[in-house]
Order: structure tokens, then C-alpha cells, then sequence
């Protein structure tokens, strides 16, 4: 019998989020994506930053490291490099994924880690009180900021797809069943699978707003809002890399879909590639037994304690007589 | 003393130097410095070899084996009389002021020399003048060699073979000094082994040129070295590699790090020997990642560390600086983190390939707020080795990130030491839950003991899902912000570190070297060890009482302890290779008992046997200043 849903939740903890938060999305859609694909809270962690989004490594039952402000990938990498049989998800917001942590974002696509990273996209740092995030569009001026925002946006799907990401794909927080299916093909990805996950801050974004995603400020003649977000997989859009001669082409479509923003805003899968080998197929090359006995399951001691290791060969090249 | 510009093969000649003593039963400690350049720059190796035991140098150099006229001018006053120089014929009239890498404040120094010693602007004046102070010199005229062993090999191109420069000094130092070639021969042999054309045109030029100097230099230089019988298994290895070898001994299985300079060379060892084999014949493997930056570096460490595996990450003042934040997050979260810290030149980018110690106090105090951390320094090359494992036990059984601190002049030195026997080394991973302990109970990863240890679980262990936070947490890992918990949560961490003061065993805490028992003690730390050893024995024969304390754990330091060593010392000397005194600081700060007297350097050069032994002297015999700093090297 498998766990449902509701098996993952943390109920000595209170989700502290502003009500109405995209975060409660993000949770909720997590828990349902590990429920259907069938895991166990001990075969996850969940590595989060700093932000209100670093808070639903607490939110679900699940190991949860609740690391620094842009740190996260680097923690996720100790992580998954020590034991890759661990099912590691990092959770970050967008400041700390793109701003503070953008360096580590960039070098994760140089590795293809076979791990997830969801990015909580709200354009602001709500946790402290509203600054613009890097994917605050240049211009736009939210509630707290004194002037319009003098930075451009960060393209985070372009940029997942020229670091290297194998999968880069965007959702929205308040449409649940299409982010946990988004999850489960991220976390189902072998390789590095980017989320970009849209989840307005009720409280300090009040430009791109979950009334703004649904198109109440655009409604059609019969009064019905014309929703900003469609999603590809309903236009025919193939995200799928199936050999290598057509690696390009994919990604130019997919960058060029991560250009639409505005009246239309896409969602789903923008990319994916799975020729690319995966940080732990590269180790595998050169450590043939790295999955059977990673770092973090080696014996190092015999039934005594004793150090098992033979320096022999270390110390034949140093030896002098 | 060999020395030339970067890039020319001044190492590669050094080690195999090294090398060919080692197999003539020979002890050896070399010592490199080289300026943060890839190639044109001076560089230098002083090798000090004798059939005992060497713990330093020394400002003396017998043979000087230049490859161009700026090593000649920069050491030609190091070398003693009826010592000897080989230079370049061709270089003889080069104008010393003329040398394109020198530096305009060294010119100046230069200048004042040639004023104040009447010395001409040639190299040859310079050389003469070292005549004068029955220093022989021997020119070997490298190009004539290189032609003539270029004929022998068919090459005609002698660019291609300029490269051979210092294979021939090797020879020629070897002819002077009578030593058996057929050893020389052997080193060159196992440096190249992997590059058989290379091996044989390395070994017809060493005999080129040994032939060359028996033929010219017949009988005129004194100096000699000689083989002896050993029947020992012995090593030659630098500090980077005994740090290596430990830490995987120590079960260290993912290094990360970020390139920098000394610590580098041993996260590329340790690449270069992933694959290791066990007594049982299995094979085990550490994962060394190359990471963006050292805050990557550092994190990737604590994530490791987390997942139950022994992690450690190595840097040195620069990036450290850069985990401050990294290292704060590990010791709130009870991480056993390894970070191995190698001290140079610092402030700022500083002096990159020098020697410090200037940063005691950093890795005191760096990351914000207070929390628990252990600092193991070693001394020397064999203390490197076991530090480096035994540093594992001390994070893992006290769940607290340990900072072993080192400094340039181990990393980089080489030195001869019987083959270590570490079979006697046991790991001590603490307290782990197994998943089956695990079973049927509520697991709190922060559960508030007596100790202040919690038993771990490693990530992934069934039945013992926990959280970590940056934050305040409570018993299982969440934010708390209630300040009852806080206060029981700071206590918790910080009372480990009574338990590391009173579990340490004692010789990883201080080690005496000496007369202790005399009114004289100098306390010190790191590299300086060796020179301050060799210059008590000097001392001794010469009749002075004097002690050394080595602090080896400088955090927690044991107090108790280190006041006993120091109560009732009429001349208690601080030995450091900094500005400040850090160590004296730090014991005075808490013991209440001051150094009185401080022998400090920080010309990123380390210190040598002769200069701390004359400023001890001094200072024994009331005629040093309180504060006496060191200038000795190029």
C-alpha cells in the first residue's frame, strides 16, 4: 500500500506562509508527486535556501536541510555525490537561486547532477518585505519599492537551458495538478531538471498577481478572463531531445518560448534531453563501483576499528629506499 | 641550493636531487619558494641533506647550482666560504642591474651592496667578489654541453633540449660533491619512468655533465656527500602529500575545493589516486569535485558530511575567508566537516606562494556567532599525516566542524621520514543510529544531552527522518525562535567543547620538547617546530637550559595544562610567523599568562635553524629586545 498524500505532511510544524501564499501550492504538490511516484519520506531530501521558500523543506516529511541563502545546490550536490541514491530535491527561491546563488546555478548545469531544483519565482524577496528578485522585470514597481525597478529580469528557463539543465520546464503554484505532474517528470528526468515554478507573493508582488496570471484585468466579450498561462504541451510543443542532431534546434525553440512573457506565458516542459550523462554516470567512467558503494556507504573501519585503507601504492612513488 | 626561473625545472632538479640522496640512505629537507607566476620569475629549492635526521633549514648554502645570473646575485651571499657556485659561462657578463625580473626595490638593495662593498656591475664582479670569501665558482659553459649532447642524440634543434638545463646542474653538483652517479642515475630514471625517450636523454646528459665537471673541477671543492647504509624503509614526500595520504586513511571519501594556492596540489593527489585498494583486498574510492567557488566548496562538504560521508574540503586564506558563512551553518547544524586550512602570505591576495601564520586568529573566530569548533595544528610532515586522519574522529565524534590548520612551509617542504606505520589507526565515527536502532522510535536529531552529542543519523536511514536548519532549532531540527530552547540549544553545542578538552589525548594537545624543567620556554605552533627543536639542541651544547612547548590543539586550547607549562618561567618566548603574537595572544588572553618575549617573521619566508637559534641565543643571554623579527631568506 502506498503512502498518500497526506503522509508527507509535518504536522508538529505551522506552515507560517502569508495566507493565500503560492507556497502552499508548491507543498501541496510535492507531497502529491512523491505519493504517486511512490517513495518514502527516508529516500528524499529536500535541500532548501533562504526565503520563504526555504521553509517547505519543513512543510513536508521528508529529510529536510535547510541550508543558506544560495547555497542550496552546492549543499544538494554534497548530497547527492555522497550517496546518488538518494532522491535529492533542491528548493530555492528566486533571489537566492538567481541573484545571490546564480553562480552555483550556472556551474549545477555544468555537472547534470540527476537531481531536481524548483525555483519559487515571485519576482520579490517577500521574507524581507518586498526588494525586487532578479526575476523582477525591468521597470515594474511593486508595492515596497520606492522606485520602478532599474535591473531587467533574468531569463531563468533561457539561462537553465545554456548552463546546461537537461530539463527545464516552468509551472504555476496555484494550478497543482499540473505542477506535480511537472515534479514527477523532473524528478523522473535522469539528469538536472529545472523548475521554474510561478508563485505570486500576496503580500509585496501586487503587479503580477494571481488575478493577473487568470486575466481578470482581460476579459473576453462574455465578461470570462482571458488566462495569461497556456500551456505547451496543449500546442503541440515537443520538448524532446531523441538524438543528438537535433539537440539545437530544441533548445532555440525552447529559448525562444522562454522569450513569451506578458499576454501569454508559457508553461510545461521546455526542454529535455537525456543523452546528456548525468554527474554520476561521469563518476561511474572513472569509479566503476561508485553507485554499488558511493562515499557515503564505504566501510572504513574493520570489526576492530582499524583503519582498512592500504597506502601501499600512495607511498611506493614517494619511497626513497 | 638550486634555483632559476619558473618553468625552467628548478623542482623537477630538486626532487630528483632529493631523490638520489634518499636512495644513498641520506636525509633530506628541502624547501621551495616561488613567486605567483607561471614562468619567467625567480624560484628557488634549498636542500638540506645529511646522514641525520633534518628538521629545517639553514641560512648556509655550500653549493649554489644557478641556471641564470639572478639566482647568483640573490644567493651568492648565502654560500659559504670554500663553498661553490655553478653558473653559466654566458652569463658571466650579464649586468646585474640589467636582469629584466628584478624588481626595482631589490635593485636598490642591490645598488647599496655594489656601492658599499665595492663590487663592479657585472656578474663576473659579483663573482670575484665572492672569490674573494674563498667561494669557488665553477662555470659551465650549458650551451657547448647541450650541443655536444644534442650531436650524441641526433637533435639538432638545441631549443628542444634547453629544457635539459637542469638535469646537467644535477650532474655537476653530483661530480662536485663525489657522490655515486649511478644514484643520480636512479632518480632520474623513476622521475620520468613514465616516459621511457625522455629517461634515457636525461640520463646521457646527467653523465655528460658529471663527466664534464670531473674532467674541470678536479679536487678544488671540499664539500662532499656520501652514501650510508639503511636499513629502513624511508619516504620523501612534501606536506601536501602526507595530508593526502591521511586523509583517506582518516576515511576522508569526497574532497571538494576550489583551485588556490598551497592547497591545490593535494585535492590533484588525491584525484590522481581516486581509486584506493584496502587490507581486504576491496577496492574504495574518494570523489574529489572541483567545485565554482570555495562557498560551493565548503556547502557541497557539509552535504556530503550530512550523508555519512567523511568530507572534507581544503583551501587556504583566501577561500576560507569565503566559507566563513559555510562554516557558521555547519557548526549550528553539528556537521563534521574536515576544512584543511593551509596559511600563506596574507592579507588580502598577499604574498600567494609564501609562508604565514597570521590567520590563527581567523580560523578562531571566523563565521558569525558562537558555536563549537575544534583547531588541530601540526608541526611537521609527519604530524600532517596522522592530523589529517585523526581529524575525522574528532568531527564525527563530536559532530563539529574541525579546522586543521597548516601553512606553506609544510605543504610545499619536502622531507625524509621512515615509511609511516599507521596500522595502528582506528576510526571512530561517533554515535550513528542504525536504521534498526531507529525502529519503533521518535528520533530527534538535536536531542539535548548530557554531552551536548546527539547520536546521528546519516540521510537516507529508514525510520529517522529529521530536519537541519540554519536557523534556531528545536530537538528535531525545526525553527524555533522560544528562548527557553534557545538557551538549552546554545549550551548543548557549546558544552562539547569541554568534552573535546577533557577526551583529547594529551600529545595531540601539547608536545614538550627540551629542558621544560628550566626557567626558559618557547611556545610555538606550526612550521616554525623544526628549526625551534634544531636550535634547542644547538642551545644545549652550547650549555643553555631552555624547553618548547608545541600547542598543537589551539581550540579549545587546554588551559589547565598550558598554565602549568608556563607558571614560574622567567623567560617565556613566543615563537610565531606573524606580526601579532597570535599564539601569545591567545594565551595570555586566557591563562593570564603573557610570552615576554616574541621572535616573529612575516617576510613569507619561514624560519630557518640559524636565525631562531641566534635570536633564542639573544634572548638568553639578555641581550635581544622583547620583540625580535626575523628577515632571513630570498
Amino acid at each position: 500500500m502506498g503512502l498518500k498524500p497526506s503522509d508527507f505532511r509535518v504536522p508538529q510544524v505551522y506552515a507560517d506562509w502569508c495566507p493565500g501564499c503560492g507556497d502552499f501550492g508548491i507543498m501541496n504538490g510535492l507531497q502529491m508527486a512523491f505519493a504517486e511516484l511512490g517513495l518514502e519520506p527516508h529516500q528524499i531530501v529536500m535541500v532548501s535556501g533562504i526565503g520563504c521558500s526555504g521553509k517547505e523543506a519543513h512543510n513536508v516529511k521528508a529529510y529536510g536541510v535547510h541550508t543558506l541563502h544560495g547555497r542550496t545546490l552546492p549543499f544538494a550536490m554534497g548530497i547527492k555525490v555522497a550517496n546518488p541514491n538518494l532522491e535529492v530535491l533542491a528548493i530555492g527561491g528566486d533571489g537566492d537561486g538567481l541573484g545571490i546563488g546564480a553562480g552555483h546555478f550556472v556551474n549545477a548545469g555544468r555537472r547534470n547532477l540527476d537531481m531536481t531544483y524548483i525555483i519559487h519565482n515571485n519576482g520579490v524577496y517577500g521574507l524581507t518585505k518586498g526588494q525586487a528578485s532578479p526575476t523582477l522585470r525591468l521597470g515594474i514597481q511593486t508595492k515596497s519599492l520606492p522606485k520602478p525597478n532599474i535591473n531587467e529580469a533574468v531569463n531563468s528557463i533561457g539561462l537553465a537551458i545554456i548552463s546546461g539543465f537537461t530539463f527545464a520546464a516552468r509551472s504555476y503554484a496555484y494550478d497543482v495538478r499540473h505542477l506535480k505532474d511537472i515534479i514527477k517528470q523532473a524528478i523522473q528526468h535522469k539528469g538536472l531538471a529545472f523548475i521554474d515554478c510561478l508563485q505570486p507573493c500576496p503580500t509585496y508582488n501586487n503587479v503580477t498577481t494571481k488575478a493577473w496570471y487568470a486575466g481578470e484585468d482581460r476579459k473576453d466579450a462574455n465578461g470570462k478572463p482571458q488566462s495569461r498561462l497556456y500551456k505547451l504541451e496543449e500546442t503541440g510543443f515537443d520538448p524532446n531531445v531523441r538524438e543528438w542532431s537535433e539537440d539545437f534546434k530544441k533548445k532555440m525553440a525552447a529559448m525562444d518560448k522562454a522569450r513569451e512573457w506578458g499576454d501569454r506565458i508559457p508553461i510545461g516542459v521546455f526542454y529535455k534531453n537525456e543523452l546528456e550523462p548525468t554527474f554520476q554516470q561521469r563518476i561511474s567512467s572513472r569509479i566503476p563501483f561508485y553507485m554499488d558503494r558511493p562515499p557515503a556507504k564505504q566501510k572504513l573501519g574493520d570489526e576492530n576499528g582499524f583503519a582498512t585503507l592500504d597506502l601501499a601504492e600512495f607511498m611506493e612513488d614517494l619511497k626513497t629506499s | 641550493m638550486a634555483g632559476g626561473a619558473q618553468g625552467s625545472g628548478v623542482d623537477t632538479a630538486a626532487n630528483i636531487f632529493g631523490k638520489a640522496c634518499g636512495y644513498g640512505g641520506l636525509y633530506v629537507f628541502g624547501r621551495r619558494e616561488y613567486h605567483s607566476n607561471i614562468k619567467g620569475l625567480h624560484s628557488y629549492f634549498h636542500l638540506r641533506i645529511s646522514p641525520k635526521e633534518i628538521l629545517a633549514n639553514v641560512n648556509d648554502v655550500d653549493l649554489l647550482a644557478a641556471f641564470d645570473a639572478e639566482t647568483a646575485v640573490r644567493h651568492i651571499n648565502e654560500v659559504v666560504p670554500e663553498g661553490g657556485i655553478i653558473i653559466d659561462s654566458q652569463q658571466m657578463n650579464t649586468k646585474v642591474l640589467n636582469i629584466p625580473t628584478l624588481p626595482p626595490e631589490f635593485k636598490a638593495e642591490l645598488t647599496k651592496f655594489m656601492k658599499e662593498n665595492n663590487v663592479g656591475e657585472t656578474l663576473n664582479d659579483w663573482l670575484n667578489h665572492a672569490k674573494q670569501k674563498n667561494v669557488h665558482v665553477f662555470p659551465v659553459p650549458y650551451m657547448n654541453l647541450l650541443n655536444q649532447i644534442g650531436a650524441k642524440l641526433g637533435i639538432e634543434k638545441i631549443s628542444k633540449i634547453t629544457r635539459m638545463i637542469n638535469i646537467l646542474t644535477i650532474g655537476v653538483s653530483f661530480a662536485l660533491f663525489k657522490y655515486d652517479r649511478r644514484l643520480a642515475e636512479k632518480a632520474v630514471r623513476a622521475t620520468f619512468s613514465a616516459k621511457p625517450k625522455i629517461v634515457e636523454m636525461n640520463v646521457l646528459a646527467l653523465n655528460h655533465a658529471y663527466d664534464y665537471a670531473e674532467e674541470h673541477f678536479k679536487n678544488t671543492f671540499k664539500h662532499r656527500l656520501e652514501k650510508t647504509e639503511v636499513n629502513e624503509e624511508r619516504l620523501f614526500l612534501t606536506g601536501n602529500q602526507a595530508v593526502a595520504m591521511g586523509k583517506v586513511l582518516g576515511g576522508c571519501r569526497v574532497q571538494t575545493y576550489y583551485p588556490i594556492t598551497p592547497a591545490a596540489d593535494e585535492s590533484e593527489y588525491l584525484e590522481a589516486h581516486q581509486i584506493m585498494k584496502t587490507s581486504r583486498g576491496e577496492d574504495e574510492a574518494i570523489v574529489v569535485i572541483q567545485t565554482e567557488d570555495e562557498i560551493a566548496a565548503v556547502n557541497s562538504a557539509s552535504g556530503a558530511a550530512l550523508a555519512g560521508a567523511r568530507a572534507a574540503t581544503s583551501t587556504s586564506g583566501p577561500g576560507f575567508s569565503l566559507m566563513a558563512e559555510g562554516l557558521s551553518w555547519a557548526g549550528n547544524n553539528e556537521v563534521p566537516l574536515v576544512i584543511t586550512y593551509y596559511q600563506r602570505g596574507a592579507p588580502a591576495t598577499g604574498l600567494p606562494t609564501r609562508n604565514g601564520q597570521a590567520d590563527l586568529r581567523f580560523a578562531m573566530h571566523a563565521g558569525h556567532g558562537e558555536f563549537p569548533r575544534i583547531i588541530l595544528a601540526s608541526g611537521d610532515i609527519q604530524e600532517c599525516f596522522y592530523d589529517a586522519a585523526k581529524v575525522f574522529n574528532l568531527a564525527e565524534k563530536y559532530q563539529t566542524p574541525v579546522i586543521h590548520l597548516l601553512d606553506k612551509a609544510m605543504a610545499n617542504c619536502s622531507q625524509t621520514y621512515p615509511v609511516f606505520d599507521y596500522g595502528k589507526f582506528k576510526i571512530d565515527r561517533g554515535e550513528i543510529l542504525t536504521e534498526k536502532e531507529l525502529e519503533g522510535k521518535e528520533y530527534k536529531r538535536f536531542r539535548f544531552t548530557e554531552t551536548g552529542v546527539s547520536p546521528r543519523v546519516v540521510l537516507g536511514a529508514k525510520n529517522g527522518v529529521h530536519w537541519y536548519t540554519g536557523d534556531e532549532h528545536n530537538e528535531i531540527g525545526h525553527i524555533s525562535e522560544e528562548p527557553l530552547n534557545r538557551r538549552l540549544m546554545v549550551e548543548k553545542r557549546m558544552r562539547k567543547l569541554e568534552l573535546v578538552k577533557k577526551e583529547v589525548p594529551v600529545e595531540d594537545k601539547l608536545k614538550f620538547y627540551g629542558d621544560t624543567d628550566s626557567e626558559n620556554i618557547v611556545v610555538s605552533w606550526g612550521s616554525p617546530k623544526g628549526a625551534i627543536i634544531e636550535s634547542l639542541e644547538k642551545l644545549k651544547q652550547e650549555g643553555f637550559n631552555i624547553g618548547f612547548m608545541q600547542v598543537r590543539l589551539i581550540h579549545p586550547l587546554p588551559t589547565e595544562e598550558v598554565k602549568k607549562a608556563l607558571e614560574g618561567k622567567k623567560r617565556i618566548i613566543d615563537v610565531e610567523d606573524n606580526f601579532s603574537g597570535q599564539l601569545g595572544g591567545i594565551i595570555k588572553e586566557q591563562t593570564g599568562i603573557a610570552p615576554n618575549y616574541h621572535v616573529l617573521k612575516y617576510t613569507g619566508r619561514p624560519m630557518t635553524t640559524t636565525e631562531v637559534h641566534e635570536a633564542l641565543k639573544a634572548i638568553l643571554t639578555d641581550k635581544a629586545s622583547e620583540r625580535e623579527v626575523l628577515m632571513f631568506g630570498s
